[in-house]
């Protein structure tokens, strides 16, 4: 039982190598100038004495634990790990103060940090509120076309930037079908509605991309929630509202939350949706770092600003999950068959039209496209769609849309696939047993999605440029790069399931004579096959939709279908947006039929639960 | 006990790693690769040639943006990826002198480029293009307003300008430095109405600011669904709106707008990375791009002009009008200032 905790250790060494290495690498030479080393004799003390005095601490903390255990703990993973760190992000050695108290006395990169705080706020709320009637549509209700539906309405989450913005500005943009519309049926010669370029664009567009996080996250964990609390409820007398609110509502938090951290994480980073809807005067922290970066060449400040976005990240980390941690309560989960409603009435069948009118709507920037990338000489055809499979100016960069399709396949797969192990190793180390260290292991592991990604993209190139580890001529770099976002989906969809997973069933089957992979293929597995799959799917969207990373870091034989739609939208000119819509279309509908796909696997292989 | 299968899978996991990792260490004497900007084009057998010509492989690896491409070379430096460095403009070369990322080299078909475009006298970077940053209008929407396209930039604070132009953030975007050094040329750092009055005005005028050239233009100009009829863009786009108007056009429906020292002449260059593992091989190639077939291959790909006096251009570039007199700013005086004006401009129209 202990010795299997130890497996942790994977995913550690992954984390250090893929993120905590190159992070160090990149810290390392941006405060070259400001940096005291302390030299490789304290270095090397340090190393030693820290896991050393953990080892002590942990073992006072629980005498009764043989060794083997008391080194899993995260009383001594915890604090070896942050020692690691150290080591490795700051080399020990003393940084300077200077470029810190240069950007906090500095009110422009002040009124960023406070802007990208309660910006992801606002957006994560609003982000939760659209996301959970839809996650109830799913959870509790079957009907013709839900794969496809649900399938679709994930789409978002992998779109580029522009081309959303594109579909925004095609429906509310001042020439929008909406302006239009207005401006025919009361005569006016303006535009009467303003929204490109104010913040409430911004929100929409977070809560766009990001509600169908909380859809997936939420309505797994709610399909598989037995009804009988909120049956007895209902028997005593409870309203459908009361319900809900005093029943339901609380059984359901530690997926909200869980799918909140993600929405909140990714609208904190937030580079491109903020830019290109909302104009520069909107910028984060991220684009903050980005312009010290390549624009100012500021690289200590550009660190610092990295490090200070990180430590606000790692705080709001911590809060998040210890508060899902409190959350959790052990839940009765049973097979969504016995959860999902028989009978319906005319009021819900009409609630029911109107969730998925909603949603429907909630897509129309993706249909304004489908419709541009069809329009083409003033009318309707498949020009642009033809064209994209041949290189009419012979370029050295094009590559024929099979290649990019399978480019960008076959790297999400294996995003896929990698995220999925070590999601699943470190998702079982924190949910049980349960100790108050693992909010801080918790928190680590999720850091990836935290740092700024052009600062991080720098790290890979400076950390994997010499043998053995030369990845830079590599497509595994582009992969591993995704794996760091796509992973805490993975720990994200399982731990609620995890933590409200009954442990009788495994003691069960464990004293019935079970060796552990037995336990968990026929236990484990089809209990948190949902889960897992809601995890594989975004491990998937991740990779599909990345671009930033891969135009850093790709050599054009490894282009990917993002990249080919940004190449198209560098140049001016109708027939190459009318390609690049072509290919989002294309794009739109290869990761829709993934998403299928993955779903598919659960009712084909383990049978559904 | 720990779970054989993920054990498997873990094992896995590592040989794949380890195998991809010492795959790609083979000797790479005849392999040339050139380090570049993501909008950097170049025709498939022009490459070719040049590959036959001189029995090697050649392998363009773009790095993202102009500044990120140079972010990765000057952290690269002493131990480059590649070879040579293909994108550096008058607003980065500054930088890249001061690095000290570059080798020189003097080649043959230098002394044909007319002076006033050598962007290096140093000759660590040769010139291969050049372009025009400048004011782009939406034709259709400026009749539609009863406007005429401004003879002075003065005129764009204007009460009649109002809400009408987009520009990009000069840090973030070349197209948007480059038209902050025009404004800077244009009116001047000292005086009665410096580029920074100029700035604040537009900013009371309600100027647009996005951080990339597509966002502005694919967000906001009008011509694609915005309401910002004028945007900063090249001196070729109205070319090639031509070139991919959809259905065909007699005319582009955009133009330029070519007030004098409110253009910005941008050349681009190459240069050899110190450390190169192929220099004989990057001689050879900068020889290369010079030559015609070279340069008369990227205008209708990249929408630049060749520096090669020549190299013919295609005859849509008719519509490619090229300025009287574009800002006076030589690279040395913009190396010095960027970041000084990007700061200062940034305290004004963002702040």
């Amino acid at each position: 039982m202990t010795a299997r905790r130890l497996i942790i250790v994977g995913p550690l060494a992954y984390l250090a190598i893929f993120f905590l290495y190159p992070l160090g690498a990149i810290f390392e030479r941006s405060f070259e100038g400001s940096r005291t080393d302390l030299g490789p004799v304290t270095e090397v003390l340090v190393a030693a004495a820290v896991p050393l005095i953990a080892y002590l601490f942990a073992h006072r903390k629980s005498p009764e634990k043989t060794p083997i255990q008391t080194l899993s703990t995260a009383w001594f993973l915890a604090p070896v790990v942050a020692t690691a760190i150290v080591l490795l992000v700051l080399r020990i050695g003393v940084i300077s103060v200077d470029p810190f108290n240069k950007l906090l006395g500095d009110s422009y990169y002040l009124g960023r940090i406070w802007f990208t705080i309660w910006q992801a706020t606002v957006s994560t709320m609003l982000t939760v509120a659209i996301g959970l009637p839809v996650a109830y549509l799913f959870a509790k209700h079957d009907f013709p076309g839900k794969s496809v539906l649900k399938a679709v309405s994930t789409v978002p989450f992998i779109m580029p930037t522009i081309v959303v913005a594109m579909g925004f500005i095609a429906l509310l943009g001042p020439q929008g079908l909406v302006n239009s519309a207005l401006m025919d049926v009361f005569g006016l010669d303006t535009p009467p509605t303003r929204i490109t370029n104010t913040l409430l664009i911004i929100f929409l567009a977070h809560a766009f991309y990001n509600y169908s996080i909380v859809v997936r996250i939420v309505s797994t964990f709610w399909a598989n929630l037995n009804p009988r609390l909120e049956e007895s409820a209902a028997m005593l007398g409870a309203g459908r509202f009361n319900t809900f609110r005093y029943v339901t509502l609380p059984l359901l938090l530690p997926a909200i939350v869980s799918s909140a951290v993600l929405a909140f994480a990714f609208a904190f980073t937030s580079f491109g949706v903020v830019l290109v809807l909302g104009g520069s005067q909107f910028a984060t922290l991220e684009v903050a770092t980005y312009e010290l970066t390549a624009k100012l060449f500021r690289l200590e400040l550009a660190g610092a600003l990295a490090i200070i976005q990180m430590v606000f990240t790692y705080a709001f980390l911590l809060i998040y999950t210890r508060f899902q941690a409190g959350a959790a309560v052990r839940v009765d989960l049973v097979p969504h068959e016995v959860t999902s409603k028989g009978r319906r009435s005319a009021s819900r069948t009409l609630f029911l039209i109107a969730i998925i009118m909603g949603v429907l709507a909630m897509l129309s920037p993706l249909w304004a496209l489908f419709e541009r990338a069809l329009s083409s000489g003033g009318g309707y055809s498949f020009t642009h769609f033809t064209s994209l499979f041949s290189n009419e100016s012979g370029s050295y960069f094009y590559r024929s849309p099979i290649t990019t399709i399978w480019n960008s396949v076959r790297f999400a797969t294996a995003t896929m696939v990698i995220s999925l192990v070590v999601g699943t190793i470190v998702a079982y180390f924190l949910a049980r047993p349960r100790h108050r260290g693992a909010g801080v292991l918790d928190a680590l592991f999720m850091l990836p999605l935290g740092v700024s990604a052009v600062i991080m993209g720098f790290g890979f190139l400076i950390a994997f440029n010499k043998d053995p580890l030369d990845l830079r001529a590599s497509w595994l770099i582009l992969v591993i790069a995704h794996t760091l976002i796509a992973y805490p989906f993975v720990i994200r969809s399982l731990l609620p399931a995890l933590r409200g997973m009954p442990v009788q069933l495994q003691e069960a089957a464990a004293v019935l004579g079970a060796s552990p992979v037995k336990t968990f293929f026929h236990i484990d597995l089809p209990i948190l096959s949902r889960a897992l799959l809601v995890g594989a799917t975004f491990a998937f969207a991740v990779s599909m939709g990345e671009f930033g990373a891969s135009l850093l870091l790709v050599r054009p034989e490894f282009t990917t279908m993002p990249i080919a739609i940004f190449r198209l939208l560098s140049q001016p000119g109708a027939a190459n947006i009318g390609q690049a819509l072509a290919m989002s279309s294309i794009l739109m509908v290869i990761v829709a039929m993934g998403f299928v796909g993955i779903e598919r696997f659960r009712y084909k292989d383990m049978g559904g639960f | 006990m720990i779970s054989k299968l993920t054990a498997v899978v873990m094992v896995l996991l590592m040989v794949t790693v380890l195998a991809a990792c010492s795959s790609d260490s083979e000797d790479e004497n005849r392999e040339l690769v050139i380090m570049t900007h993501d909008s950097f084009n170049i025709g498939e057998d022009v490459i070719k040639a040049f590959e036959d010509a001189n029995n090697a492989t050649v392998v363009i690896q773009p790095a993202g943006d102009t500044g990120e491409a140079l972010v990765r070379a000057i952290l690269e430096k002493g131990n480059p990826s590649a070879d040579l460095f293909y994108g550096i403009d008058n607003t980065y070369l500054g930088r890249a002198l001061d690095e000290g990322i570059f080798d020189t080299y003097e080649p043959d078909g230098l002394d044909n480029v007319p002076i006033q475009f050598i962007l290096d006298s140093t000759n660590h970077v040769t010139s291969i293009d050049y372009g025009y940053v400048n004011l782009n209008y939406d034709k259709a929407a400026l009749a539609e307003a009863g406007l005429e396209p401004p003879q002075l930039l003065e005129q764009l604070t204007g009460s009649n300008w109002k809400g009408k132009l987009v520009v990009e953030n000069p840090a973030t975007s070349s197209p948007g430095l480059a038209f902050l050094i025009a404004t800077v040329a244009y009116f001047g750092e000292e005086g009665l109405y410096t580029y920074l009055d100029f700035w604040k005005d537009m900013k009371a005028n309600d100027v647009l600011v996005k951080d990339g050239w597509s966002d502005a233009y694919y967000g906001d100009f009008t011509m694609y669904g915005g309401d910002r009829p004028l945007v900063v863009s090249y001196a070729t786009s109205p070319a090639a709106e031509f070139l991919f108007a959809d259905p065909a056009v007699s005319e582009p429906p955009t133009g330029n707008i070519l007030i004098d020292k409110a253009t910005f002449l941008q050349i681009e260059g190459i240069g050899i990375l110190k450390g190169a593992d192929s220099p004989n091989l990057a001689r050879k190639f900068i020889d290369f791009a010079l030559e015609r077939r070279f340069q008369e291959d990227f205008p209708d790909k990249m929408f630049v002009y060749p520096v090669n006096p020549d190299a013919e251009t295609p005859d849509f570039f008719q519509f490619a009008e090229v300025p009287a007199q574009p800002a006076g700013l030589t690279a040395e005086e913009i190396g010095e200032k960027r970041e000084e004006w990007i700061e200062a401009w940034t305290e004004v129209v963002l702040r």
